[in-house]
């Protein structure tokens, strides 16, 4: 990925920071210019609960190249605790723990080199709760 | 708007074509439906071709004009259809209205994709899913519709042997088929047995990386009555777009865009589930074959799995799907798929799909869907 792009989502992926619609509430993650639900343009900057749950997941032991240093790993849309949901990777723990319904929390975690320029990325992974 | 009809087909062998250029499969397609056709080219006024992703796989860009001088069509107006796995379905679309419009009488739809050509598929596959949020945190399309099968398992009681037998009945079907990739029948062991890509997702239940091309050719109704052949129509087109990241829509084991376009095209045909004969559908993977026929409306959630395995969706069943052997077996050239669908449901009706032929068939139904399902074309076909 090239840097004007890479530098253009860090808010997103180092702080969790969505847009909130000031008009109808409605929470977008990533940040949009236009609100999907009310077509609002005007935002509040909200960091999200960085706890949730696995809505669902996947083991992948064929991943692109840059991952393949990682395999196999999980990947799971996560809900987090006000209902946003993303998509990431669940580290730390053995694939075979990692279910529907299983609690999360996420973590700041670097996440592969760039394949181009091996330009390190970073961003969010989830983490299974044990406590 | 115009009735519309299909008055030729033509498709090369989908495989891996490691001799045959981009533009010569185009080309050789093209050659093959106008001859069936029975039209001179010169009567041709424009081309719709879909391509995902040539840029990617082949370097290749400013596709419509290469392709349409290639076929020895160059003057012809061109447009190139990009949208993900549905490009041809778009691109099937696009001739339709056009002819229906009134604009022109004799239009290509074409697909197109050549895979097998040193570029990374996964990769250059995965640009139809969302970049920054889903592809950057390691995601695949096997494990796009590995979080969709673990849903549907989870919400609606589908079992990894539903899909494995979908995977076994379209390489039963695609057996029959000469111009399949993987024109061979499978057992329930290997699909069982094979290695696993995204769990729950085996390579076979996977569709392969494919190079292939289709064309059909549309004209309207009137002036398809002269060629004395089966008349068939295009009677609903259904179109619809939707979230690219499977995160975005409200339930991972759903798929809307596909509702949405089939409510389209079921809307303007005037026809509902129960009168169609067979449909192609959107095999990409196993799961998807079950997600689809359930948001066509052919069955109810978490229903097409024990359908399957009962065996109602086999030729010889009650409601064959996919008797070209699918994205499965036949393959899946990304941008020809759409049109190759087409082909099949034309073949169908004509009457002329040799082994396979689903007995009576009068309406057919396509569905090709983009990405996760981010995109979803549904067109129905009738044989008067």
């Amino acid at each position: 990925m090239i840097s004007p792009r890479y530098h253009r989502e860090i808010p997103q992926r180092y702080r969790l920071e969505a847009g909130q619609c000031t008009g109808c509430g409605e929470i977008h993650f990533p940040p949009r210019a236009v609100c999907r639900k009310c077509a609002g343009r005007d935002f509040e900057t909200l960091a999200l609960p960085n706890r949730g749950k696995v809505v669902t997941h996947t083991v992948c032991w064929i991943p692109p190249a840059e991952f393949d240093n990682q395999k196999p790993y999980v990947n799971a849309i996560v809900e987090l605790k006000n209902g946003v949901r993303l998509t990431c990777m669940v580290c730390e723990a053995p694939p075979d723990e990692v279910t529907v319904g299983t609690e999360v929390e996420l973590v700041f975690r670097k996440l592969r080199n760039e394949p181009v320029w091996e330009v390190i990325q970073y961003g969010y992974k989830a983490r299974v709760l044990t406590d | 708007m115009r009735d519309v009809a299909i008055i030729g087909a033509g498709s090369t062998k989908y495989g891996e074509l490691w001799t045959s250029p981009l533009r010569d499969l185009f080309a050789e397609a093209t050659a093959d439906c106008l001859v069936d056709a029975g039209v001179d080219r010169k009567q041709i006024q424009s081309a719709w071709i879909g391509c995902m992703s040539s840029g990617l796989f082949n370097g290749q860009e400013h596709l419509a004009s290469i392709l349409t001088d290639y076929a020895g069509l160059s003057g012809i107006a061109a447009t190139r259809v990009e949208s993900a796995c549905a490009s041809g379905g778009a691109a099937f679309r696009a001739a339709y209205l056009e002819v229906a419009s009134g604009a022109s009488d004799f239009v290509i739809a074409g697909g197109v994709e050549k895979m097998n050509d040193g570029a990374d598929a996964t990769f250059c596959l995965a640009t139809a899913a969302d970049q920054e949020y889903e592809v950057y945190h390691g995601v695949t399309f096997p494990g796009l519709y590995a979080m969709i099968a673990n849903a549907h398992m989870h919400n609606h009681g589908t079992t990894y042997d539903m899909m494995a037998h979908v995977a076994v009945k379209n390489h039963r079907h695609g057996a029959l088929n000469p111009k399949a990739q993987f024109p061979r029948e499978i057992t329930l062991d290997t699909v069982r047995n094979a290695v696993r890509v995204a769990e729950p997702l085996g390579l076979f239940d996977c569709s392969p990386v494919s190079d292939g091309a289709a064309a059909v050719l549309l004209a309207p109704v009137a002036v398809a009555r002269d060629l004395g052949k089966p008349m068939v129509t295009i009677k609903g087109s259904g179109h619809a777009t939707d979230a690219i990241a499977l995160h975005s829509r409200p339930d991972p084991s759903r798929i809307p865009s596909v509702g949405m376009a089939a409510r389209k095209a079921f809307a303007q045909a005037g026809v509902t589930t129960g009168d169609i004969d067979f449909c192609e559908v959107h095999d990409c993977f196993t799961i998807a074959e079950l997600c689809c026929l359930e948001e066509l409306g052919f069955y109810e959630a978490g229903q097409a799995g024990p359908a399957t395995l009962a065996g109602e969706t086999a030729l010889g069943g009650r409601f064959p799907v996919n008797p070209s052997g699918g994205l499965k077996s036949k393959g899946h050239p990304v941008g020809a798929t759409g049109v190759g669908q087409i082909v099949e449901v034309y073949d169908q009706l004509s009457g002329r799909a040799g082994d396979r032929q689903v007995p009576n068939a009068r309406l057919g139904l396509a569905q090709n869907m983009g990405g996760s399902g981010g995109s979803c074309l549904v067109h129905i076909l009738e044989v008067s």
